[in-house]
């Protein structure tokens, strides 16, 4: 689980994120909504530590004050971390395979042979075969996007962070990566954080959903109470689109219905 | 905690417009200079990984810049001959004399400064741009979230393996240049190679070889830092990244003449 409590973070004048509190619970896909700008990957990037906060509390595992620990804690807590970026974040000198076995090498004393098992369980979990030898570069987008969830949960993390991956993706590759994060999720019982603005991977996926607005926490919830919100912020940004917005009026047409009758 | 405030501090790309602020840029670019050389000495998480790193780079750094290093000094030794010769026309003087100041240009100036700075620009631009575009592509955000330190995994090797081969290819350098000299003599007609020879080891003093070496390992440690430096705090985009490798290149050259004339007024 993790916990921010009063996060700011201001750069120069402009403050990007206002207070924001949230819980993120295990064993859950917890998603960060909201437009470009309104600072979900600034938030993302404070919960892991690449970007220091003015002010607040990341708190792991209810003890452990991401904001106030030493250099050793930090780097002990991030072993405990994966992370997956908008552009997979792979390395291009390196094929698929030892992209994997990467954090294997730097932190582990398994052999050659239980690495090698490990890292083909991981591909294997992602549904990639026969591309331990393809360096990044000849991978399709969706294809990278794998290869970077399986380097990311190769040392069996408890936090997976996901910034917008289903970005430059086609809505077919978009809903296999939203099912593989969920069913990573169910299946290791690890606290996930999914940024994105895809309204399926919300609707798919969105166990918590935490919606930002211009820096602020505008609405917190469920997905399936996302239909009925009143937030206007919030429903600006989910019915934008003209398939959503008729499925909200037919919702809101049904349960006037159901209250009349 | 301090790798964390390096990893977060301003970057380099940061503009200063007034002139007044020069000189508190210079101080912010030094400082974070310092701060990333500081941040290089920690605890190797595995210490068989980074050998093998510093072993890629010293086959990139040196072996890689082996074929730059032939031509340039090929031709280096056979125009500091020529040009020698055409200036000391008058018989009164020992055509060996050519092979004396043609060797003793090389080794002195030749081989650690200007091949150097050639390599400045092949191993700098490639350093800054490497890390920068590691940096915009988050790749060193994934190792800093894999709990790797990452300045000292990417930029450590790099120092050592810089700092390790490029007295190697000075020295490579110097002897190629010497006897690409020598030969062009000899085809020339301008000095015979038994004059030349008998000049260069006439005029010979040990100490010219260790103010080479002292030379191209301070060199060696300015092209790999200061390109790591900048590549390290590239901020933006394909374009910052340019930018980055250009200012890399532009600052390993004006620091190595630098140096090359504080060392020359030091040491000689």
């Amino acid at each position: 689980m993790i916990e921010v409590k009063d996060l700011n973070k201001s750069f120069g004048a402009k403050q990007i994120l206002k207070g924001i509190s949230a819980t993120f619970e295990a064993g859950k896909c917890n998603l960060i909504i909201g437009a470009s700008g309104s600072g979900k990957t600034v938030l993302m990037k404070s919960i892991v530590g690449l970007i220091p906060v003015n002010s607040g509390h990341i708190i792991y595992n209810h003890d452990t004050d991401f904001i106030n620990i030493d250099d050793a804690g930090r780097k002990e807590l991030r072993k405990q971390i994966g992370m997956l970026f908008q552009g997979s974040a792979l390395f291009d000198s390196m094929s698929v395979e030892k992209n994997v076995i990467f954090p294997l090498n730097m932190f582990t004393n398994m052999t050659y042979k239980e690495k090698m098992h490990r890292v083909n369980e991981c591909l294997e979990r992602v549904n990639l075969k026969d591309v331990n030898k393809l360096l990044p570069n000849e991978l399709s987008g969706g294809m990278k996007k794998r290869v970077g969830i399986a380097r990311a949960i190769v040392m069996n993390p408890k936090y997976l962070f996901c910034d917008e991956p289903n970005s430059g993706l086609d809505p077919q590759t978009s809903i296999v990566i939203d099912k593989l994060i969920k069913d990573i999720t169910d299946d290791y019982k690890i606290t996930t954080i999914v940024n994105t603005h895809d309204m399926n991977s919300v609707m798919e996926i969105g166990d918590y959903v935490l919606f930002l607005y211009k820096g602020e926490k505008y609405w917190e919830g469920h997905r399936d109470d996302i239909m009925n919100a009143t937030n206007q912020q919030l429903n600006d940004f989910i019915f934008a689109g003209k398939f959503f917005r008729e499925i909200k009026e037919q919702n809101t047409k049904r349960l006037s219905d159901e209250k009349n009758k | 905690m301090s790798q964390y405030i390096n990893t977060c501090i301003l970057l380099p790309n940061h503009h200063f417009t007034t002139s007044s602020n020069h000189s508190v840029a210079f101080f912010n670019h030094f400082g974070r200079y310092v701060l990333l050389l500081r941040s290089l000495f920690v605890r190797p998480e595995k210490t068989s990984i980074y050998w093998k790193e510093i072993a890629r780079q010293m086959v990139e750094i040196g072996v890689g810049s082996v074929g730059i290093v032939v031509i340039v000094s090929c031709f280096l030794g056979a125009v500091v001959t020529v040009q020698t010769a055409y200036q000391l026309t008058t018989p009164l003087i020992s055509k060996s004399i050519i092979g004396s100041i043609a060797a003793n240009s090389i080794i002195l100036e030749l081989a650690p400064t200007v091949t150097v700075l050639i390599l400045a620009g092949k191993i700098g631009s490639k350093i800054a741009s490497e890390l920068g575009t590691m940096r915009i592509s988050e790749q060193i955000d994934a190792l800093e979230i894999m709990g790797v330190h990452s300045s000292a995994y990417l930029v450590l090797p790099k120092i050592l393996a810089s700092t390790l081969m490029i007295p190697l290819l000075v020295i490579i350098s110097a002897f190629l240049s010497i006897y690409a000299g020598m030969w062009v003599g000899e085809f020339t007609g301008v000095v015979s190679k038994e004059d030349f020879m008998t000049g260069a080891i006439q005029y010979w003093i040990p100490f010219m070889a260790s103010f080479a070496l002292i030379k191209a390992t301070t060199f060696g440690f300015i092209i790999s830092s200061v390109s790591s430096y900048f590549g390290y705090y590239t901020e933006g985009g394909a374009l910052e990244v340019g930018k980055s490798a250009t200012r890399a290149v532009v600052v390993c050259c004006v620091l190595i003449l630098l140096f090359d004339y504080i060392l020359a007024q030091l040491l000689l």
